[in-house]
């Protein structure tokens, strides 16, 4: 068994912290592209994920990702963190207390993304309840295939840091999700604008910056994949960028913010699953290339009957599955010590990244239309449609994002609730 | 020649433009304003403070029209504000004594009637 590295397990702790910062960012970033009465709704599913998915992770998600090497799910040996503690965790330098807040940190935010899907009409509680039994059911099931010794893993699919877990698992469970709870109900009758794209930008930088942490903390080192993966995610997103910049001008002939925002998740989310595996050189390829199926996803979408909100599917469904495939062509030995592409002479990993671009999303699709609809047997999925008009913030928090305050009376202190009587009358 | 002032919910006035738009109706100006209409108060809590929202937030057409456009734009608030529930807003029409268009120096019935191209 190897020792602990002090450098490697002081990257690793901020590479957690970095993680844990995009799913804020991710709030942020939706909460700017839903209208301003949704806002707060909006950014407390992030938050929802937070609480929840962490939770369930350190109870029994954990281990069904990575205890043990059963080809579809792990075994309950680590249920409620059992034999987690300071020795180093197979296969890496770092305390396998870290490597389980490391992971749980990527279960938090797929599990956050998904929301996108179902913003401005589902119901908060549940949500609450899907985030649960989706972060088991799904996300570390995935995990498992693609990083716990599951079959994809076992049979040589190259996944750095979670194109299929994170991005395909979310993205395909966002179309399910979408289509189970039902479009929104102006959709497609009355233009819904982004309240705040300052929001937006401010958010999709965020998430950038703790991408480095999720690229960057996915070799588990200081080592040369880790350091490739982190580069990489420096280079990916601004290819990204230029591409839709040219393609925002080829159909608009305007450089949108909102577009630019997307870019940055976009090739963030290309570099995911190839960030250790390809060279500098043709990440950039990837982020360049990449940037035109998702663009596609995104015009066509919002043509469609499915109100697939906040376009999880293209942003990172899509992105995802490119990247995997991408991975299959150009993975280079020289650069990631573990495997060829086809074009550097192994037809092989091609294969086996195309099979997991065809598994994760028909499991991720099918296993959330199911759930949800087992759920909404339980429970309604979504608000009513008067709620729905006021607005979700006020409807499910009894809070505004936006309050003037103007006409506001003091009702109560919680602290002091008898005395009641005598505040309101203050007015 | 009327000013038709209609304050409705927020969240109807876009079926209350949808509905002006059908009726043919097309010079508006809406603000966002607060007020209070004898609805049953909002309750927030902030960290512990809770407190009663007395003015809530509302949407305030204000239509100027010629005579026999006045009926139409005050059907068409009705429909498109009306939820049933308490608070659904008031309409007030005005005698109005002049109306101008800036760019053309156009005064009353003609100042009102839209450009028809």
């Amino acid at each position: 068994m190897t020792e602990v590295n002090a450098g490697d397990t002081a990257w690793m702790l901020v590479a957690t912290a970095l993680v844990l910062l995009m799913t804020i960012g991710l709030g942020l970033f939706y909460a700017g592209l839903v209208r301003s009465k949704n806002t707060l709704n909006t950014f407390m599913m992030c938050i929802a994920a937070l609480a929840v998915a962490a939770v369930t992770w350190a109870l029994v998600g954990y281990s069904i990702a990575f205890d043990g090497d059963g080809a579809i799910v792990g075994g309950l040996g680590h249920a409620f963190l059992n034999d987690v503690g300071f020795e180093p965790r197979e296969g890496t330098t770092i305390p396998h207390l870290v490597f389980m807040a490391f992971q749980a940190t990527f279960c938090i935010i797929t599990v956050a993304l998904v929301s996108g899907a179902v913003v401005e009409r589902m119901r908060f509680g549940a949500f609450l309840i899907f985030a649960a039994l989706w972060s088991v059911l799904v996300y570390a099931v995935m995990a498992h295939w693609a990083f716990g010794g599951g079959w994809l893993i076992a049979n040589g699919t190259l996944d750095f840091a979670g194109g299929v877990p994170v991005e395909m698992g979310s993205g395909f469970s966002a179309l399910a999700a979408a289509l189970v709870v039902g479009a929104r109900k102006d959709y497609g009758r009355q233009a819904m604008l982004p309240h705040n794209a300052v929001y937006v930008l401010l958010g999709a930088g965020l998430l950038w910056f703790g991408w480095f942490g999720f690229n960057g903390g996915s070799g588990f080192s200081t080592g040369n994949s880790s350091v490739l993966a982190f580069t990489n995610t420096m280079l990916t997103p601004a290819c990204t960028l230029v591409v839709w910049f040219v393609l925002d001008l080829l159909r608009g002939r305007q450089v949108t913010a909102i577009g630019a925002a997307t870019a940055i998740i976009v090739g963030c989310v290309l570099i995911t699953p190839a960030g250790g595996f390809i060279s500098p050189g043709w990440a950039m390829a990837l982020g360049a290339l990449g940037a035109v199926p998702s663009y596609a996803v995104i015009v066509w979408r919002p043509r469609t009957r499915v109100d697939e909100t906040l376009d999880v599917l293209a942003a990172h469904g899509v992105a995802g599955l490119t990247g995997i495939l991408f991975i299959g062509f150009f993975a280079q030995k020289g650069w990631n010590g573990v495997a060829d592409g086809l074009v550097y002479g192994d037809a092989g990993t091609l294969g086996w990244q195309a099979i997991a671009a065809v598994a994760a999303p028909a499991y991720a699709f099918g296993m959330t239309f199911l759930l949800l609809r087992l759920i909404g047997l339980a429970m309604p999925l979504r608000a009513t449609e008067h709620e729905e008009a006021l607005g979700m913030d006020i409807v499910q928090h009894g809070e505004e994002a936006y309050v003037t305050g103007e006409g506001a009376i003091l009702i109560a202190h919680e602290a002091d609730g008898e005395a009641a009587k005598g505040v309101g009358s203050r007015v | 020649m009327k000013l038709v002032i209609g304050i409705v919910r927020p969240e109807k006035a876009n079926d209350v433009l949808e509905a002006l738009y059908r009726a043919e109706v097309r010079g508006v100006s809406m603000s966002r304003v607060q007020g209070h209409g004898g609805e049953l108060d909002r309750v927030e809590t902030y960290r512990g403070t809770t407190v009663k929202m007395g003015l809530a937030e509302k949407v305030r057409f204000e239509i100027a029209v010629s005579d026999e456009f006045v009926q139409p734009a005050i059907d068409a608030l009705c429909e498109g504000g009306r939820t049933g529930e308490v608070g659904d807003g008031k309409i007030f029409v005005v005698d109005l004594e002049r109306a101008v268009r800036i760019r053309t120096g156009e005064t009353d019935h003609g100042a009102v009637t839209p450009v028809r191209k």
